[in-house]
């Protein structure tokens, strides 16, 4: 079973003259204990493509397929659920709560999954212990480092035990040896064989670390060797 | 569901900044609303006071009246024309007036009159101290001990004054549930003193106060009273007529009115505009929520929570404000005529859930908007 399987993916914004296909006719499949690249230059379509995947845009065509269930013929409900349970999401900008500690940021995923606060604020400590920031716990978010912060955002993501993290452009907020050392310790403490973390970035720095790279150029994926390097 | 609460109560109030600002436009709001209409609920018992403190069931009076103060006198028939009515137990005359009492120093203090029915003593306020039996001797007043008896110079049992240059003697020192609107001091005597010492127009009779058999009887004392040419009220009715008076005859209500609504929308636009950049502020965030996976509706919640613990403690604060005002103004000014009513409080509440709603629409409607796909793009 692969983790995301997308098929004939098409999505294009405005109508006639204006219309502008982001994505056009994409097929791709995602495995489980794979750290997946989608790179691209900017505007090249990756960051829809990551979304279309990760069930929060519904493309125009094409399936999406995440452990066999077809996302984009779920409810609204049903699909809020699906990302919840099964997707971990990392933001290019973080989008951490300044106005809850860290810990707090971290268990925001399992209170919206309904767990007790007690219990959310114990398992998102565990989470940021594996990040190495559970001394940081009480602080708020503002006072962590750009690279501490990002690692809070991983904690947050993967405090849910999702089957696939979805991390965008992780290192562009970040100075590359700190950029280095998360992706780093993603592929080394994050990624399992249950998990499938697909990254998009267009930072050749960290391309050593991807299992498979995917190329977007204007709107069409390309499949590259590993090594052959990206834009 | 309270996970939820939970973390939008910490986003609110872990924003000090914001947070205080929407306390301060709401709680100044409800101080405003709360300190207009109590202070006309205010002003409205002390309008009404003659009728509350007489406490008769049923009052006739020239259908021209519209308060207790522009009693216009009826002839002496209209009491016994009451008497013979079916359904009326008793019917008595009061006389309402004003005069000038002459104190021992030579000073002139302007008094209200209140003559009561000489065989009943009906709507005799109750003694502190004195027999109430004196009202009948030669010259005798009941003073009211309230805000307004200092000015005539703390007067005792056998203090002696002038009226029309005839003596008058304090008898009796009683109190009443509530003190007139016009900051004078109160006199009671009987009735037929009262007409005596006060110049008067040929009829004398301010109004007649009737005591039903029962509560059935009254629409037919009405209706009696109404074809001799007069009106009948209940206590109510008349206390509703002195208000509507105050209300939209003297621009009182309308200036409080407009106060009030002022008082409103300076508390919502505060609250509006600053739970509006509160929402604004944080709309990125809520956006991420919304992208691992929130739903709508919880969003929703954790706005109107956040507006509800808001206005709820701003409600709170204001009526504590005002409180601690009326009751620092009452030290000062004894007589100052300010209540809160639940009514005043319901309005107000009412008010403060209006623009709850109001804030919390513009906030929901744009946070319903948020594409999490926007997140990504940022």
């Amino acid at each position: 079973m692969n983790a995301i399987e997308a098929r004939d993916l098409s999505k294009w914004f405005g109508e006639g003259e204006t219309r502008t296909n982001a994505v056009q006719k994409v097929a791709f499949d995602a495995h489980f204990q794979e750290m997946l690249f989608i790179v691209g230059p900017s505007g090249s379509g990756k960051t829809t493509l990551l979304s279309i995947i990760s069930g929060i845009l519904r493309p125009n065509q094409g399936t999406v397929k995440i452990k066999d269930q077809d996302i984009w013929s779920l409810s609204a409900d049903k699909l809020a659920d699906m990302r919840l349970n099964t997707v971990g999401f990392v933001f290019q900008d973080f989008h951490l709560f300044p106005r809850l500690t860290t810990v707090e940021n971290v268990a925001v995923p399992l209170i919206l999954k309904r767990r007790k606060w007690d219990e959310a604020i114990k398992e998102a400590l565990q989470a940021l212990e594996k990040v190495g920031l559970a001394q940081r716990a009480g602080l708020s978010p503002q006072k962590l480092s750009g690279g501490e912060q990002q690692r809070v955002a991983i904690a947050r993501a993967i405090v849910s035990q999702p089957d696939i993290l979805v991390l965008d452009e992780p290192t562009a907020s970040l100075d590359g040896d700190t950029g280095r050392k998360i992706v780093e310790f993603v592929k080394r403490d994050v990624l399992n064989e249950k998990r499938c973390i697909i990254i998009v970035t267009h930072d050749d720095r960290i391309s050593e670390f991807a299992d498979r790279m995917v190329k977007m150029e204007d709107g069409k994926l390309i499949e590259i060797e590993k090594g052959q390097g990206h834009a | 569901m309270t996970g939820i609460l939970k973390i939008a109560y910490k986003l609110l109030v872990n924003d000090k900044g914001k947070f205080a600002a929407l306390l301060i436009g709401i709680t100044f709001a409800v101080f405003l609303m709360i300190q207009m209409t109590s202070m006309f609920a205010g002003m409205m018992r002390k309008a009404s006071a003659t009728v509350t403190n007489t406490g008769a069931k049923i009052w006739v009076m020239d259908r021209s009246v519209t308060s207790v103060a522009s009693s216009i006198p009826m002839p002496a028939f209209m009491q016994d024309a009451a008497r013979s009515i079916k359904g009326v137990k008793f019917a008595v005359p009061l006389y309402l007036g004003a005069g000038l009492a002459r104190l021992q120093d030579g000073t002139y203090q302007a008094v209200s009159i209140v003559g009561l029915d000489d065989s009943s003593l009906f709507g005799r306020p109750e003694l502190i101290e004195g027999n109430i039996e004196d009202i009948y001797a030669e010259n005798g007043f009941l003073m009211i001990q309230d805000a307004e008896a200092p000015k005539l110079q703390n007067p005792k049992l056998g203090t002696t004054f002038e009226i029309n240059d005839n003596r008058g003697v304090i008898v009796g020192i009683a109190k009443v549930p509530a003190s007139g609107l016009f900051g004078i001091p109160t006199l009671y005597t009987t009735f037929n003193r009262a007409i005596q010492y006060i110049p008067s127009l040929r009829s004398t009779i301010s109004y007649i106060l009737i005591e039903p058999t029962s509560l059935d009887a009254i629409p037919g004392i009405k209706s009696e009273i109404d074809k001799l040419g007069y009106v009948a009220v209940t206590q109510d009715e008349f206390m509703d007529r002195i208000t509507n008076f105050y209300e939209y005859h003297t621009g009182m209500g309308t200036n409080i009115l407009i106060m009030t609504a002022i008082s409103f929308i300076v508390g919502l636009s505060i609250s509006a505009q600053t739970f509006y950049t509160f929402v604004l502020e944080n709309l990125d965030r809520f956006g991420a929520l919304k992208a691992m996976g929130a739903k709508g509706r919880e969003l929703v919640y954790m706005l109107l929570f956040q507006a509800g613990i808001t206005c709820l403690a701003g409600y709170g604060l204001g009526i504590g404000l005002c409180t601690v005002l009326i009751a620092a103004a009452k030290l000062r000014v004894p007589d100052y005529a300010s209540v809160i009513t639940f009514g005043n409080l319901g309005l107000a509440f009412v008010m403060v859930f209006v623009i709850a709603a109001i804030s919390s629409y513009i906030a929901i409607r744009r946070v319903l908007k948020i594409e999490p796909f926007d997140i990504f793009r940022s």
